[in-house]
């Protein structure tokens, strides 16, 4: 199996998802399905859901959103670099975290059954 | 598709947890006896990618954006049990460190995209390539319509645990205390967009790539997929 070749069109596509978040801005298309923030969903019902308000900020994910805290007001470059950064470290870090299960699991090469 | 912290009560991310602790024991010993080393790299990429595609949310026009998630094609190399494991590490990662899916619905997460996703694709690509050739036309259609109806098996789930919500939630004053929308609001608002749009896309990136790596690693094909049960050791 070719996995460089394989890494290869995996790291293009992380290098391309900006398109993920840029044309949903272009098309007005708002974010998906139940999704919605405790603000908007107030805007939507005229009330948050106290269940929801209260454990909605439970935890504090370093990079909400795939964005870079603190940039939201900056130009969509700006965003788009930090949409891609997300998507790389993301499926680094994914990718070690399988490699280390996939190593602990496996059956080693020549031990398996003829 | 990724349900967020909040829109679940504890009588339902509780029991969601509870359910995958077991399935994630049995995907590990599953994968212990039928998992090569050779393949291991394979299954990285496969999570990889699957942490990826879900990065490109896809617009209805005016309305919401869904995604696909690569959960079928990992089943359709890998086999389902080694998609439970991928899916999950991608699911966990997007809550930890982006936010994507809340931590207390991780367990509820992992249930519709990294069980019933993976299992009900494997089924439908299964029953469908049987006997197929590795580059037979009818594999890319089977496994384009696994995605597409894996896609759509995982909406129904996430919107029927989004629907139930008002009905076993609510305050003394009868108002939700977590998702506000019932099953017969959620269950069309999330198949729409998965009938219609989303699991076009599923069927079209696993069909393409289904096709694609018949032609440039025959290899993958030429054994008989791992079977449901997994052992193949």
């Amino acid at each position: 199996m070719n996995a460089r070749r394989l890494w290869i069109v995996v790291l293009i596509l992380a290098v391309l998802t900006p398109l993920g978040i840029w044309l949903p801005q272009r098309l007005g298309a708002e974010g998906a399905w139940g999704e919605w923030g405790p603000g908007e969903l107030d805007r939507q019902i005229g009330f948050v859901p106290r269940g929801l308000a209260r454990i909605a900020n439970l935890w504090n994910a370093p990079a909400p959103d795939y964005a870079h805290p603190g940039w939201e007001g900056r130009s969509f470059a700006h965003q788009g670099v930090a949409y891609a950064a997300s998507a790389l470290v993301g499926l680094l870090v994914t990718a070690l975290v399988i490699y280390a299960l996939g190593r602990w699991l496996a059956r080693r090469e020549g031990s398996h059954a003829p | 598709m990724h349900i967020p912290e909040g829109y679940l009560s504890p009588q339902t991310w509780g029991p969601a947890y509870a359910v995958m602790v077991p399935i994630w024991a049995i995907a590990g010993r599953k994968l212990r006896g039928s998992l090569s080393s050779r393949r291991v790299p394979l299954l990285a990429i496969g999570a990889a990618f699957s942490f990826v595609i879900m990065m490109f949310n896809i617009p209805i026009p005016g309305g919401s954006t869904g995604h696909a998630t690569g959960a079928a094609l990992i089943a359709i190399l890998l086999g389902p049990w080694a998609a439970v494991l991928a899916v999950s590490v991608v699911l966990v990662v997007q809550a930890l460190l982006f936010g994507d899916g809340g931590i207390t619905a991780i367990g509820a997460n992992c249930f519709n995209m990294a069980v019933v996703m993976p299992f009900v694709s494997y089924a439908v690509y299964r029953l469908v390539s049987v006997r197929a050739a590795a580059r037979a036309p009818r594999r890319v259609f089977a496994a384009a319509l696994a995605g597409y109806v894996g896609l759509n098996a995982a909406a129904l789930t996430t919107a029927v645990m989004f629907g139930i919500q008002p009905a076993i939630a609510h305050g003394p004053d009868g108002r939700p205390l977590y998702s506000p929308y019932p099953l017969a609001i959620a269950v069309p608002a999330m198949a729409a967009g998965h009938l219609l749009v989303f699991g076009f896309v599923e069927a079209a990136i696993t069909g393409v790539a289904v096709a694609y790596l018949a032609r440039t690693e025959p290899d993958l094909f030429a054994a008989p997929a791992p079977a449901i049960g997994g052992a193949r050791s």
